[in-house]
């Protein structure tokens, strides 16, 4: 088979116009194929780091539990367990469960926080808040407050807090002033504003502070323990095996991503659908230029077929060599075109730097190797019924004798 | 002399019903080992059809073929393939050679595809035959750069590659002058001479049939002398 290379080999050499013509074709089609690739990955990272990005990957939340009823074995109660309403649950443990699940694969942070809901208020005005505490240190562990800071610091002290450029504008607060706090339980804290952060996003520039794990301890009651640990991953896509990992392991409810955010799945799939839509017709549309190109091909050579087959060439030796010449022209087009596509994709920011307005290309997500292989493929699919059409010529008619 | 081949009551129609074209009619026809034969007849008398049977490439209508033992009606594709592979050489008219080979690819096509790939000694045999048809500095030459004797002669080079018991020739210097046919058919003779390879061509040419031992004609699907 050696020899039938040799001979496709010199069929695509040949005629290098046509050849050539034929390899761009086949390469325009792996570089929309790339290009796309790169874009649909890229734009799924784009919109998960900006929503996902700064959301906790896992959470683990305390459960509501009630205290156990007893009852007398004798005599009849008449008894009804109502919830309790003032009472905060907690995971009492965490500090035994923070080093374990810091140490499951995977897991970039873990921040234990005290959660809850209060007043801020500034002299006569007063703005309804959620308050978390987190540990000092840890403020940009899920959430990259050092990233967000307009003014002051992100690092949380015992009476520091920290709030968002809206709240801010709302009070006209400033960066040392003092601020009362009261919580839900009724606990008023006075903290010192230590920093103004701009998401973007309002609900949380406009409604959300920080203070510091301790200062949150007084505030809601929570003399041990916290009530939410939330826990960043390396790659939020290992969320949900990373999840029940962390459950197996403490026995906590611990809860991925993914489980609220339903329908930014169903979009990013959409989107990986249109992608993938395109991708297979970039590909049909190879498989048809080579399957034509192919068949010209067998055609304009049928008195050469007809000679072979006079020679001693068998059927299976006229497939393979058509059937290579196909996989040969796949193999050029496919490097050419991912190359041009690689080639194309330089230019475009990093995934760490998309700015607004330009195309979010991920140059990483380009799958050139699964286009080169698709490619080839293709082609051979494509050069199989070319191929079969040069095997049944008629040496007689062929050669037209 | 022993017998190469043998065909009895060929008949080949080509088409059905009021279309029907029967162009052999019970022919037959033996050729001894070492002969020299020439294929003579009218325009659309069948000698192409002869040939193309005898080479394998299509198969009567009905009657019998057979070459060395072989019983080549009820040999399939594959096996027929084999067969004109190791025992039979063709030379055409037209479109003799492939185009984008040299004139020693062309010459070693028969043995490569058999081994699959181009050997040392392959090459070795196919520079021998060029230099004997007088082509020794043509060798790698473009096949589609020879003139039209050149390629008639590297086309009988290949014919005899595989050393075949029978080579079929259908008018091989049908359009060639006439110092190129003479060329050419000495070769042939030549070839036939030293190596007893079994000849027959078909030809209009009275002066290239006379260089021939036997005369075969054939008319109205018969052989006729
Ligand atoms: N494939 C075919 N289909 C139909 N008719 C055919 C076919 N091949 C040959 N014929 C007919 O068979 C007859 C014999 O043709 P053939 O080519 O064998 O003659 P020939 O003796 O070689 O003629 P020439 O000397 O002109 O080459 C012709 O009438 C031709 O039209
Ligand atoms: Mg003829």
């Amino acid at each position: 088979m050696l020899y039938a290379l040799k001979i496709a080999t010199r069929y695509v050499t040949a005629n290098k116009v046509q050849t050539a013509l034929l390899v761009s074709g086949v390469a325009v089609g792996v570089f929309i194929f790339i290009f796309m690739s790169a874009l649909i990955g890229g734009l799924a990272e784009f919109i998960l780091s900006r929503t996902v990005g700064d959301i906790s990957h896992i959470t683990i939340e305390a459960e509501e539990t009630d205290p156990a009823v007893l009852i007398s074995p004798s005599g009849h109660v008449l008894s009804v367990v109502e919830r309790g309403r003032t009472r905060t649950a907690t995971l009492a443990e965490a500090a035994t469960w923070l080093p374990l699940i810091e140490a499951v694969g995977g897991v970039k942070a873990v921040s234990p926080q005290i959660n809850g809901s209060g007043f801020l208020a500034r002299g006569a005005q007063i703005a309804q808040v959620s308050v978390t505490g987190v540990e000092p240190g840890r403020e940009s562990a899920i959430l990259n407050l050092d990233g967000y800071m307009i003014e002051g610091s992100a690092r949380l002290g015992s009476d520091l807090i920290i709030l968002g450029s809206k709240l801010a504008d709302e009070l006209s607060l400033k960066l040392g002033q003092t601020l009362r706090l009261e919580s839900s339980k009724g606990v008023t804290a006075v903290l010192t504003l230590g920093g103004i952060y701009h998401t973007g996003n309002g609900g949380m520039d406009g409604g959300r502070v920080f203070v510091s794990l301790t200062s949150a301890r007084t505030l809601f009651g929570v003399p041990q323990g916290v009530t939410r640990i939330e826990i960043k991953l390396f790659d939020l896509n290992a969320a949900d095996a990373t999840a029940l990992r962390i459950r197996a392991l403490t026995g906590l409810d611990a809860e991925s991503w993914t489980a609220d955010a339903a329908q930014l799945m169903e979009a990013l799939n959409a989107q990986a659908q249109t992608g993938y839509f395109l991708k297979t017709f970039a590909l049909i549309t190879i498989v048809i230029g080579v399957a034509s190109a192919l068949l010209l091909s067998t055609y304009r050579r049928r008195p050469e077929i007809g000679i072979m087959r006079a020679m001693g060439a068998g059927r299976g030796f006229v497939i393979f060599v058509f059937v290579t010449q196909g996989a040969l022209i796949g193999l050029m087009g496919g490097v050419s075109g991912a190359a041009l596509g690689y080639l194309a994709l330089l230019p475009f920011p990093s995934r760490d730097a998309f700015k607004v307005g330009t195309l979010p290309m991920d140059i990483t997500q380009g799958s050139y190797g699964l286009a080169i292989t698709l490619t080839v493929i293709g082609a051979i699919l494509a050069s199989i019924l070319p191929a079969r059409a040069a095997a049944r010529v008629d040496p007689v008619t062929a050669i037209g004798q | 002399m022993s017998v190469l081949l043998e065909v009895q009551d060929l008949f080949k129609t080509f088409g059905t019903g009021e279309a029907a074209t029967r162009v052999l009619r019970g022919l037959s026809l033996t050729l001894d080992v070492g002969e020299m034969a020439a294929l003579l007849g009218p325009s659309g008398s069948g000698k192409s059809t002869l040939l193309t049977i005898l080479g394998t490439l299509m198969k009567p209508t009905s009657g019998s073929h057979n070459m060395l033992g072989h019983d080549l009606i009820a040999a399939e594709d594959r096996e027929l393939t084999e067969f004109r592979n190791r025992h039979i050489g063709f030379v055409f008219q037209f479109h003799n050679l492939l185009p984008d080979f040299t004139a020693l690819e062309n010459v070693i096509f028969p043995t490569a595809v058999r081994e699959g790939r181009e050997t040392a000694s392959a090459r070795a045999r196919g520079r021998d035959l060029l230099v004997r048809m007088g082509l020794g500095d043509r060798v790698e030459f473009p096949s589609t750069k020879l003139s039209g004797g050149q390629k008639q002669r590297v086309a009988v080079a290949r014919a005899l590659m595989n050393s075949p018991e029978l080579v079929l020739a259908d008018e091989p210097t049908g359009n060639l002058d006439r110092v190129s046919a003479m060329q050419v058919m000495d070769l042939i003779a030549q070839i036939n001479r030293d190596e007893g390879t079994t000849f027959l061509i078909s030809t209009h040419d009275e002066k290239i049939a006379s260089l021939c031992r036997r005369q075969i004609v054939v008319g109205d699907g018969l052989v006729t002398g």
